[in-house]
């Protein structure tokens, strides 16, 4: 936790990957256990296959609802390129999930650059506790490509302090109701590896 | 509640009875939630946010409170009304929400929307989080009313889209009478009354000033004496953040400013700062007070704040301990047409013409991003057509063949209508093309005059664009299903060569719709060992394409590599295959 006793959250990835809902699952969860919540997205352009970024803040009170670049308590990346992309607002003492996944970015896809080999690698090197998930994978045998967001959150449920019923409570709140069962399972999955 | 839920909800409480707006980022949110969960509200989208103000006035004349909802640039285009609105003022409460988004996250400038409360003398009240943003909307529209003017609620990017708790109270309903009242002196802006209403307006704006020494939300904090910090808006927060400890005076309301208010801060604090977005609105004020400040020189001009940003304004280093850099070459990840995206097919056949082409604001400004590279003006709303037109008139035969507008549909009914009618009236061989994807598809698929339904889903009419622009005048109407690039390129090389105006409607629904979907959802593959890697279908640009390179070189095999299609992605909109000179594309069994 940072100062004040805020935990930061920043979760990223691609437009269409599930960021938001996975945020929003987390703030009602911060919420209902009690603390100060507030969080931010950026909308827009960047639901087309542009970067996304959410910041989940709580905790006794918050003021920004921004994340202060360095005062991420947790990354949690939907995509491997995008870790990078959002790695200055990472704290030296901050935990780091990677869905170890690619999406090609136009410049890769159409041949004029590469994508960079070896993300994960750097990225243990700098943070040797980081969490890689296959998270597509998991998604994929569970039954639905979709779900790798809660699949994700059930990952990052693990290194907060918040019980995981809560999470349940709120994905059967939040969902419709013949998409509740599996993303439940998508969530024990998650929060089973890593 | 989101910033925007906040101001919807606000609006629905403090017994908003006529809602109006034109989508657009940060704005949007707002009049979605309306239609959605306050069907006491009327409401509706607008073709545009002069029309927006126009019905929302025409509510407020009437005794009904009343809001008009827009983006910053919106105001722009509803500057003209609410200019005057300013010397009529109101009746029921009449509030204009107006969202900036400073870093232009979905805009092409970042105005301040401050300088037109300044402009119009109007009051300005920003929130600084989804609770004030609900309870400002009460507090906006009782001042619209004691102090018959509009005013403005200024929201930005970070307040409209961020998240945080709202208490919820009961919808209220406002203190006026409805019904038709006759007042020509104040509602008719002739000359000879509109003189009259001019020092109504100045004195006006000095109750305002003096209203706002007592206002509520303006608010001094005293903690640490060493310095002290005037801020608004979500700046306040990054502040707040920054120097929890120091003296703070928080303005709910940005215009007029509270002089005595200041005065008294001032001279409890050593050192005084403003933080705020954009421009130096509150700063400049305050020196013409004759106070020492400081502000701009610490925080910049240019984009938004953030929390680290005015931490090292305000203590000239971040607290913050990162982690350990990580040193690498991003590739960008722009935003992007979707696969089957029927503008990449329009642009595709424009490319195979060589045009030079005007554009303007809508999926298609993406048209400008590499490797399509087929948009070469946008400037604002509707501008594209008259653009390309001013071109064709200046330059002769130098553009001949080669001017080119594109306008989206709702971009169109928006403010394209006007410069189409210049063109037919005025003359000229500009074709202009109409991209008619059926949707304001940037800011979300909500429905505009064109599609034949409204904010609520309920049936209407739909305009029939290929008759309007034969009442303009035009001769030369096509109108093409832009998937079949081959035609449609065709088309534009004959629009290209006629000596008058053409006009060609593109038309195919968004690729997001599931309504009227044309589009077979069946994706496409390549043959690989029939793809000659001459990269047509890649630059297109679509998403759902990719190019492998070869890794080792094959015996008679010239290619330095062949494309492939994720099928996952494809919809099967046909643009490549169209495209592709060598058969390479067929339908993925």
């Amino acid at each position: 936790m940072s100062a004040n006793n805020v935990t930061n959250v920043l979760i990223v990835g691609v437009g269409g990957q599930g960021i938001i809902l996975a945020s929003d699952v987390l703030s009602k969860v911060a919420g209902r256990v009690g603390h100060e919540v507030k969080k931010n997205e950026i909308h827009g352009m960047a639901q087309r296959g542009g970067s996304v970024s959410s910041h989940v803040r709580f905790g006794k009170t918050v003021s920004s609802p921004i994340i202060k670049a360095g005062e991420a308590d947790v990354l949690l990346s939907f995509e491997q390129l995008e870790t990078i992309r959002y790695w200055p607002y990472l704290s030296a003492k901050g935990k780091v999930i990677v869905n170890d996944h690619k999406i090609l970015p136009p410049a890769v896809f159409t041949g004029q650059q590469e994508y960079p080999p070896d993300i994960l690698q750097q990225i243990k090197e700098c943070v040797p506790d980081a969490v890689f998930v296959k998270g597509d994978d998991v998604a994929g045998k569970i039954g639905n490509p979709r779900v790798v967001n809660v699949i994700l959150l059930g990952v990052l449920s693990k290194y907060l302090d918040m019980p995981g019923e809560a999470y349940e409570e709120v994905l059967k709140e939040s969902l419709k109701p013949k998409l509740v069962d599996i993303n439940l399972k998508a969530f024990r999955q998650g929060r089973s590896l890593g | 509640m989101s910033g925007n839920e906040a101001i919807a909800r606000g609006a629905y409480e403090a017994g908003v009875i006529l809602a109006s707006a034109y989508p657009g980022t940060p704005s949007t949110e707002i009049l979605e939630n309306i239609g959605q969960h306050y069907p006491e509200i009327r409401a509706g989208w607008a073709p545009n946010e002069k029309v927006a103000l126009e019905v929302a006035s025409g509510g407020s004349y009437g005794g009904a409170r009343s809001i008009a909802v827009m983006k910053h640039v919106g105001l722009n285009v509803a500057a003209d009304p609410f200019m005057t609105l300013s010397y009529t003022g109101v009746n029921g409460g009449l509030v204009i929400v107006v969202c900036d988004d400073p870093e232009m996250h979905s805009s092409q400038n970042e105005q301040d929307t401050r300088h037109y409360a300044r402009f119009g003398k109007a009051p300005c009240l920003e929130p600084s989080d989804s609770q004030e943003a609900k309870d400002m909307m009460a507090v906006a529209l009782k001042m619209s009313e004691d102090f018959d003017t509009p005013v403005i609620l200024r929201s930005s990017t970070r307040v409209s889209h961020s998240m945080s708790p709202v208490e919820l109270g009961k919808r209220t309903s406002g203190p006026r009478e409805l019904g038709l009242k006759k007042d020509f002196t104040k509602n008719v802006m002739l000359p000879a009354f509109a003189r009259r209403r001019h020092p109504v307006v100045e004195q006006r704006l000095k109750d305002l000033a003096e209203f706002a020494e007592t206002f509520p939300y303006n608010k001094i904090m005293m903690g640490d004496e060493s310095i002290g910090i005037i801020s608004a808006g979500i700046a306040y927060q990054y502040a707040r953040e920054a120097m929890p400890d120091a003296s703070f005076l928080k303005l709910g309301m940005t215009w007029p400013l509270p002089k005595k208010l200041i005065e008294e801060f001032a001279s409890k604090v050593k050192r005084l700062v403003v933080i705020e977005e954009l421009d130096p609105i509150t700063e400049e004020n305050v020196r013409l007070m004759g106070i020492k400040v400081e502000g701009k020189e610490l925080t910049g001009l240019c984009g938004e704040l953030s929390p680290e940003k005015v931490e090292a304004a305000l203590m000239g280093s971040s607290s913050a301990k990162p982690a350990a850099a990580i040193q690498m070459e991003l590739p960008l990840r722009p935003p992007n047409m979707c696969p089957g995206c029927p503008h990449r097919a329009t642009f595709s056949a424009l490319k195979k013409n060589k045009v030079y082409v005007s554009g303007d604001i809508g999926c298609y400004t993406l048209g400008a991003l590499p490797p399509m590279g087929m948009l070469d003006h946008c400037l604002c709303m509707g501008a594209g057509i008259g653009i390309a037109s001013g071109l064709d008139r200046a330059l002769g035969d130098l553009a001949k063949g080669k001017a080119v507008a594109v306008i989206g549909d709702s971009t169109f009914f928006h403010s394209g209508m006007t410069p189409l009618l210049d063109l037919a009236y005025n003359g000229g061989s500009t074709t202009v093309i109409i991209m008619d994807n059926r949707t304001t598809a940037m800011t979300g698929a909500q429905p505009h005059p064109g599609t034949g339904y409204t904010l609520r889903e309920d049936p209407t009419t739909s305009v029939d664009v290929e008759k309007l622009a034969e009442s303009f005048g035009f001769r030369r109407i096509r109108t093409v299903n832009p998937y079949l690039v081959i035609e449609l390129e065709k088309v534009v090389k004959e629009e290209l060569e006629a000596a008058e105006p053409s006009l060609i409607i593109a038309r195919a629904p968004c690729a997001l719709l599931k309504a009227d979907r044309i589009l077979p959802d069946k994706p496409l593959r390549i043959k690989e060992d029939v793809c000659k890697g001459c990269k047509t279908c890649i630059n297109t640009g679509c998403p759902a394409l990719e190019f492998v390179k070869l890794e080792k070189k094959i015996e008679g095999d010239k290619r330095k590599g062949y494309s492939r299609i994720n099928e996952a992605l494809c919809v099967g909109c046909r643009t490549c295959m169209e495209l592709c000179k060598f058969d390479a594309i067929e339908e993925a069994s």
